[in-house]
């Protein structure tokens, strides 16, 4: 439960005693009451659920356990199931084989 | 602390009201051609259940279709419910591998739309006839009590011409042949979504609404070797595969990474909590042929505009008949299934 | 797209599946407790991926699916009465009550609208002030902050024609019912993620240290998923038993005060019933008494309905981890998505409905297609 997806915050603007802002997900921008992440600033990443921000993304702690997980996958000898570019007779040929 | 008690009301589902579901494109709407109209009709060229009927005048193959528009809004990027009209039927008159030729148009018209609205509409409808080639001849008008309609809506019926040698049918797929998807999926659905709610695109997303049939023709210039094409309209990429994995009885199976999504559709789409591959299109189509001759047959289909982003997506199994499954990008393996009524925004 | 699509790397995440792999020497049984992490599992075949020493089984996670039979059927009454414009978020719509669901109030006339955010029923109201709005207030912690601040922003706007019908359950309740039974399974957590970005995951010590049984907050793409069972694995095999943070980008031990904060003013904790579950005492929100003139539930005179005895549905048994989806006779025949017998299988997030998605070619039972 709880579809909350990432996006950054664009633009700050007001609405009354709200506090609203523009982010931006991909390619597409959504208002966004801002009410519950009163330190976040234009450029932040924020988390946001039902048209509010419900968390401000913390980058450096992002950052630091994903080049973690990155250092463990790196570590991965390369499965043949992954090889291949998508689409090709190659992969679709992998795919028969499950 | 009380146990825990094993109380689970049974709900009621009645079915004796039609609901929007039912015209969705997904299971509600076969549902209801099983249950109420195949069963009135009784004939062997509905039964076959293609997008379009075909049948022989003399010697000529003739194909036929109908489709009926009730987009709202009326106007959006890339289109509008005139052209759509247009394209909608053309294009089902190009996945039976026929040219088409005529058009009629019944407009059903909520009393108090506005003349100058309609007229744009006519315009725009009249405009894609002629890039597409088809004379409109004839048509209707009703005018309905406001209130019973939504503004305006348009029925197409098309008629088109099959050339000697092609016969595509959505029970040709055989196992080994390959699937291969025209270009970016969502662009129409999420167009359309992005006008209702107000979504706003740093490059807006336009609906892909265009006619597919001098493709189509370029396709089959390249080649006989195709089995079936479908356009995925309501329902999207899912509905369309398991249509055919149904009627030919096979299994289609695809690859998540190779499936072609723009940035702002994906996001749209993250964003909302839908799946791309249930999002209507209105200028892509879907091919299985083949497998020999498939590289060609993407190379062939680039060269023409609306085909630029064609490629391969997966391939037709004799395994899981019936069923369309996708490898993931994580490798593992699920099924694709036909929604029952439309995808919902979820907050889950 | 930033922090979604590193995290569904294919490399990171079959390395924490080999990691997995060679943590695990017992078999395990872990429990998630949210409905989209329940959808990324079975979309991702992660079950699949980490093999059989490490069962994973679903918790009562999707608002949707437990909000009780009884509030569904109030709020087709209401959205069925003239003069209201019903607002629901998607999911909801699809949930059938006793008689019907409100899509069929829909199909019969009534004004029923999806929202994706409460705040566009207040705006709603504003716009149609001879009307009377009301928005369904369904969801875990993550959500009630938004459901309140509608509110108050309604009693700011001097709004006299909106209300809330509100059905809200939290988490920790149901993880100590499920600790409690004597039939539990679950040796381990994955506390929902986003339901800890506004509660903070303090409340989870308590359980910890009296059940010495480990949670590890977890995200929800499926290199999050992956890491937090390989922490679970970690303190299983260790023998250890604590509150760990896999969700640290946005978990804090805190959580969002802010959001706490307007949760307190408008909303307290009540008893609540949970679909296929039955009665939890402190489980849920209401609104709270100075808020009445918002409150559906009070401004509408509803009656309570009674509803009918179940005959097949084992959902109780599936909410808690005893038995998997496909372990019910009906599943896939008599029970689907379209005519569902149960909570698990009426929201896409339920467990019955995921596995029913995404997997059930693979069940040796019949299915309707």
């Amino acid at each position: 439960m709880c579809l909350a997806v990432p996006g950054k915050l664009v633009e700050e603007q007001s609405l009354g005693d709200n506090r609203l802002g523009i982010v931006q997900f991909g390619g597409i921008k959504r208002s966004v009451f801002l009410d519950f992440v009163p330190e976040a600033q234009v450029g932040d990443y924020v988390l946001v659920h039902v048209g509010f921000a419900i968390s401000r993304l913390d980058d450096e702690e992002a950052r630091r356990t994903y080049q973690l997980l990155e250092h463990i996958g790196m570590l991965e000898i390369e499965d043949p199931a992954f090889a291949g570019d998508p689409g090709t007779a190659e992969s679709l040929a992998a795919i028969r084989t499950k | 602390m009380s146990a825990l008690t094993m109380s689970c009301p049974i709900p009621a589902v009645a079915r004796d009201h039609v609901s929007l579901g039912h015209g969705s494109g997904g299971k509600l709407s076969a549902e209801l051609m099983r249950e109420i109209f195949l069963p009135a009709f009784r004939n062997e060229t509905l039964e076959r259940l293609e997008d379009q009927a075909s049948f022989s005048l003399g010697t000529t193959r003739v194909a036929m279709t109908t489709d009926s528009f009730v987009v709202k809004p009326l106007f959006f990027r890339g289109g509008d419910i005139g052209s759509l009209a247009v394209h909608g039927t053309v294009n089902d008159l190009a996945m039976g591998g026929a040219l088409p030729l005529y058009l009629s148009t019944a407009f059903i018209i909520e009393e108090g739309f506005p003349m100058e609205t309609l007229r744009r509409i006519a315009a725009s409808l009249g405009r894609a006839a002629s890039a597409c080639g088809v004379q409109v001849v004839t048509g209707d008008t009703k005018v309905v009590d406001k209130g019973s309609g939504d503004g305006v809506f348009i029925n197409t019926t098309g008629v088109g011409v099959i050339a000697d040698g092609v016969n595509l049918s959505a029970s040709g797929a055989r196992p080994g042949d390959a699937v291969i998807l025209s270009g970016f999926i969502g662009d129409h659905g999420i167009a359309i979504l992005a006008e209702r709610e107000g979504l706003e695109f740093d490059s807006p997303v336009e609906s892909d609404s265009a006619p597919l049939h001098t493709l189509v023709g370029e396709m089959l210039q390249t080649t006989r070797a195709i089995r079936c094409l479908r356009d995925p309209t309501r329902g999207g990429v899912s509905s369309s595969l398991n249509e055919i994995a149904g009627q030919s009885r096979v299994g289609i199976a695809l690859d998540e990474a190779a499936i072609p999504v723009r940035e702002e559709v994906r996001g749209a789409c993250e964003m909302l909590g839908l799946d791309p591959l249930y999002v209507a299109n209105e200028g892509k189509l879907l091919a299985i042929v083949d497998a020999a001759v498939a590289d060609e047959l993407v190379a062939a289909m680039r060269r023409h505009p609306l085909g630029r982003d064609a490629r391969r997506i997966g391939i037709v199994t004799e395994s899981d008949p019936g069923w369309v499954t996708l490898r993931t990008l994580l490798g593992t393996t699920r099924i694709v299934d036909m929604l029952a009524g439309d995808q919902l925004p979820r907050i889950c | 797209m930033r922090y979604i699509d590193e995290y569904r790397d294919p490399k990171i995440a079959q390395a924490l599946v080999d990691r997995i792999h060679a943590q695990v020497t017992k078999p395990w049984v872990l429990m998630e407790i949210c409905g989209g992490q329940t959808h990324t599992l079975m979309r991702y075949g992660i079950d699949e991926l980490i093999g059989e020493k490490v069962e994973l089984v679903h918790g009562p996670g999707c608002p949707v699916c437990v909000t009780p039979i009884e509030i569904v059927d109030k709020a087709v009454e209401i959205a069925s009465r003239p003069g209201v414009i019903f607002v629901s978020y998607g999911d909801m719509l699809r949930v059938p009550g006793t008689r019907c669901d409100l899509f069929r109030v829909k199909a019969e006339g009534g004004d029923v609208r999806i929202a994706y955010s409460p705040m566009e029923a207040v705006k709603i109201a504003q716009n149609n002030p001879t009307r009377q709005v009301v928005f369904f207030g369904i969801g875990f912690e993550t959500t009630a902050p938004a459901n309140a601040m509608a509110v108050w922003r309604a009693r700011e706007l001097g709004l006299t024609n909106f209300s809330e019908l509100v059905s809200h359950v939290l988490v920790p309740p149901a993880i100590r019912l499920l600790l409690n039974s004597p039939s539990n399974r679950v040796q381990g957590f994955i506390a929902p993620g986003h339901v800890c970005t506004i509660m903070g995951y303090w409340e989870y010590k308590a359980l910890v240290d009296e059940f010495h049984v480990p949670i590890v907050v977890g995200g929800f793409e499926p290199v999050d998923l992956l890491e937090a069972i390989s922490m679970l694995a970690a303190q299983l095999e260790e023998g250890r038993a604590e509150v760990e943070n896999q969700y640290a980008r946005t978990v804090s031990f805190e959580g969002n005060r802010a959001a706490q904060r307007i949760v307190e003013q408008v909303f307290e904790v009540a008893d609540r019933k949970w679909r296929g579950i039955g009665a939890i005492p402190m489980s849920g929100l209401r609104l709270r008494p100075e808020f009445a003139a918002f409150d559906a539930e009070k401004i509408f005179d509803v009656e309570a309905m009674e509803a009918p005895e179940p005959a097949e549905c084992i959902s109780a048994q599936v909410l808690q981890g005893l038995k998997k989806p496909v372990d019910c006779p009906a599943f896939g025949t008599r029970c689907s998505p379209e005519r569902p017998l149960g909570a698990p299988m009426v929201s896409t997030e339920g467990a019955c409905a995921a596995y029913y998605q995404y997997r059930r070619h693979a069940a040796s039972l019949v299915c309707v297609q």
